[in-house]
């Protein structure tokens, strides 16, 4: 994975020491609460329902045993002993104090960890797939580029302050993990007709109370040109996006109303100004794909039997393989998920004693990393099989192998009413009763592939609007109320989910899933999914079990 | 008033014209889009001019001029507003203009830093007490990982 050099720890290093400064002067009333709210967002920091909330910066979701093992001390130093995953790969702490902050970016700072714009309307977080360098479908390792574009957006002087948020996704699979078609900028790793690398720019997608698929501004980029078109489009954005209206102050508005011819004429303008300028070169490219080579694989891995045995032997086992185990480019490897959606903890949310344990577990299978997934889980990505039987059983008793990656339980749930000051309605506790109706696991295997997706406001934390089943808590009239929809993807055949009908009461949310899913294996054929069942006999046969 | 230069607090003369106001004599600033409409009559001021960019004006309609100006004024209206960012680095970037360019309006001290790096090197605020901590945050980092204005 990439390690600081010099300059780069320099950098967060004065960041701390500027962002104590400015704590400082706040408390000393010097800075007034609007200016330091701008302030503390851009280093990550919420004021909550409770209290503060920090989100840390997961770079492209790959994290280090020792990062692991930093996180665990500042949860329990700082905070109640247990972090949270969120959608965008970071990780989040919900109850530190302000005055604590400066103390705790410090001490991320000596594991090369911090929170810059992880909030804020600036240059988020990038995002890519979690299983990058080790997925069978992969046409490059999107890591190298996904840091190059990390470096460019930290401190960007120009795009501090621009309308609203911006997010940008890496893809380099066929198959999107990564969700970049509903990212401001979605970057897809493609090769032209002479076998180059380069990228197709996808750009206005986004979830939030209007969800909007991207589309694509350049179907072919030169490699050499990735930060030059991404200024490009962020210039555009930062001088012709809405300030008026903070509900369409995204690019997505922007590309609806120009239109997306509009939107390219612009961008590609710009873009002829700067593009040479601003060439990324070979070297560059190569110093940084330097950072993520292949660990030393075992080249005798796949000659292990033992794998094969366990699997007759234990059912329990060969069921944490299908489901949270998957293939891995090297024969003899698997990549295994850490279910963080166990049947009594809210979605996402781990303790201190499990990452530590985790760290451990990394250091002695993984080659000491490990990522975080858009879905709120982890993955050990390179386990050897003869190995994975240990595993299973050290990550049990972790109570970390729910067997559940990909179906109904495996949640994605925003922290809602009970802790976001945004929220008009709770999602942990219906998640929660979800899950308690879900328990049997052979019904929830023969359900099968379910994305569930629950935000307890129109913000769509959650992106509820992806979900195959997005669940919506609204407010009405001080009562939380509950919108269903059906058919949404994140994927490569990315779609919005359609509305079911009017609002449920919150008792009556978990009994309207269930009979979705009775209508659901009434109604299947053969072994298709949820989601292509719905695609095939549309809303209307759900409508009819529920209203 | 009291403003920053290249680091240094100064004693500063400039006014900025309003619209509705009558040009006077010495170093005035006008508005973009009344700089449009009345350069031609302007060449026997007596004084130097310079131009006030506000967020939704478009910088390249004065690219022609900047060899003749001493001074563009960036403004932010609201420290959220971040147009002036790249106004201050079209100007010194993409057109080359290497007089003044001074902050103007609503911002906070710890902008400074990132206006600077996009090509501001003069500040200037309504609360001059501000002026020595905008001074302290413009070392705030000493290294980058974009190129900008500086």
């Amino acid at each position: 994975m990439y390690q600081y050099n010099d300059d780069d720890q320099t950098l967060i290093n004065e960041r701390v020491t500027q962002y104590r400064g400015q704590t400082e002067r706040y408390l000393k009333g010097e800075i007034g609460e609007d200016e330091f709210r701008a302030l503390r967002l851009m280093n990550g920091l919420y004021i909550q329902t409770h209290a503060p909330m920090l989100r840390v910066a997961g770079p492209y979701g790959l994290l280090s045993s020792k990062q692991l093992r930093m996180l665990a001390h500042v949860s329990r130093k700082y905070d109640k002993s247990y972090a949270h995953i969120t959608t965008r790969q970071n990780i989040q702490f919900n109850w530190p104090d302000l005055i604590d902050v400066p103390d705790i970016l410090a001490d991320l700072a000596s594991v090369q960890m911090h929170a810059i714009q992880t909030s804020g309307n600036c240059l988020r977080n990038t995002t890519t797939d979690h299983l990058a360098g080790v997925a069978t479908d992969e046409l490059e390792d999107p890591r190298p580029y996904c840091e190059i574009i990390r470096q460019w957006t930290i401190l960007h002087p120009e795009f501090a302050y621009l309308p609203r948020k911006f997010k940008i996704a890496v893809s380099g699979t066929e198959q999107d993990r990564a969700a970049t078609q509903l990212h401001d900028i979605g970057v897809h790793i493609v090769k032209n007709e002479a076998g180059e690398t380069g990228f197709r720019i996808l750009v206005g997608g986004g979830l939030g109370r209007t969800p909007v698929i991207g589309k694509v501004i350049r179907p072919f980029l030169e490699k050499k040109h990735l930060l030059s078109y991404l200024e490009a489009i962020v210039r555009v954005y930062n001088l012709n996006g809405r300030r008026d209206n903070k509900y369409k102050a995204r690019i997505k508005i922007l590309v609806r109303e120009s239109g997306i011819e509009k939107m390219t004429e612009w961008v590609e303008a710009e873009w002829q100004q700067i593009k040479d300028g601003m060439e990324v070169s070979d070297d560059r490219f190569a110093e940084m794909q330097a950072h993520f080579t292949p660990p030393p694989y075992d080249n005798s891995a796949v000659q292990d039997t033992s794998f094969e045995t366990n699997k007759t032997q234990s059912a329990a086992f060969a069921t944490w393989l299908k489901y949270n185990t998957t293939d891995h480019k090297t024969p003899g490897y698997k990549a295994a998920f850490i279910s963080l959606k166990a049947p009594d903890s809210p979605p996402g949310d781990i303790t201190d004693k499990q990452l530590d344990e985790i760290a451990n577990l990394a250091d002695q299978y993984s080659f000491g990393e490990i990522r975080t997934t858009h879905r709120q889980n982890m993955v050990l990505a390179d386990i050897k099989q003869a190995e994975l039987f240990e595993l299973w059983q050290k990550l049990d008793a972790l109570s970390l192998a729910t067997p559940n990656i990909g179906t109904a339980t495996d949640m994605i749930c925003c922290p809602g009413l009970d802790f976001c000051a945004l929220a008009n309605a709770g999602s942990i506790g219906i998640a929660k009763e979800i899950n308690e109706a879900l328990d049997d696991l052979d019904y929830l295997h023969d359900i099968g592939d379910l994305k569930i997706n629950m935000s307890g406001c129109m913000n769509g934390c959650a992106h509820q609007s992806v979900g195959h089943i997005g669940i919506l808590g609204v407010d009405k009239k001080g009562v939380e109320w509950y919108q269903l929809t059906l058919g949404g993807s994140s994927e490569n055949e990315a779609a919005l989910g359609e509305r079911l009908g009017p609002a449920v009461a919150k008792d009556q949310v978990t009994k309207a899933v269930t009979q979705i899913l009775d209508v659901y294996i009434a109604q299947r054929q053969n072994e298709e999914i949820f989601l292509d069942t719905v695609k095939r006999i549309g809303i209307t046969p759900f409508q009819h079990a529920i209203y | 008033m009291k403003i920053i230069k290249d680091k240094q607090i100064i004693e500063d003369n400039w006014l900025h014209i309003a619209d509705d106001e009558e040009v006077a004599n010495g170093d005035i600033t006008l508005s973009l889009s009344r700089w449009n409409k009345e350069k031609s009559t302007l060449a026997n001021h007596q004084g130097n001019i310079g131009i006030r960019v506000s967020p939704a004006d478009n910088v390249s309609e004065i690219a022609d001029d900047l060899k003749d100006i001493n001074l563009v004024a960036v403004e932010l209206p609201a420290f959220t507003d971040g147009r002036a960012f790249s106004h201050a680095r079209l100007l010194r970037s993409r057109y080359g203009y290497e007089g003044e360019i001074r902050a103007i309006g609503s911002y906070m001290a710890d902008q400074a830093f990132y206006l600077q790096r996009v090509g501001v090197n003069a500040f200037e605020l309504e609360n001059t007490e501000e002026l020595s901590a905008i001074l302290s945050t413009l070392n705030d980092f000493t290294v980058k990982y974009q190129v900008s204005s500086n």
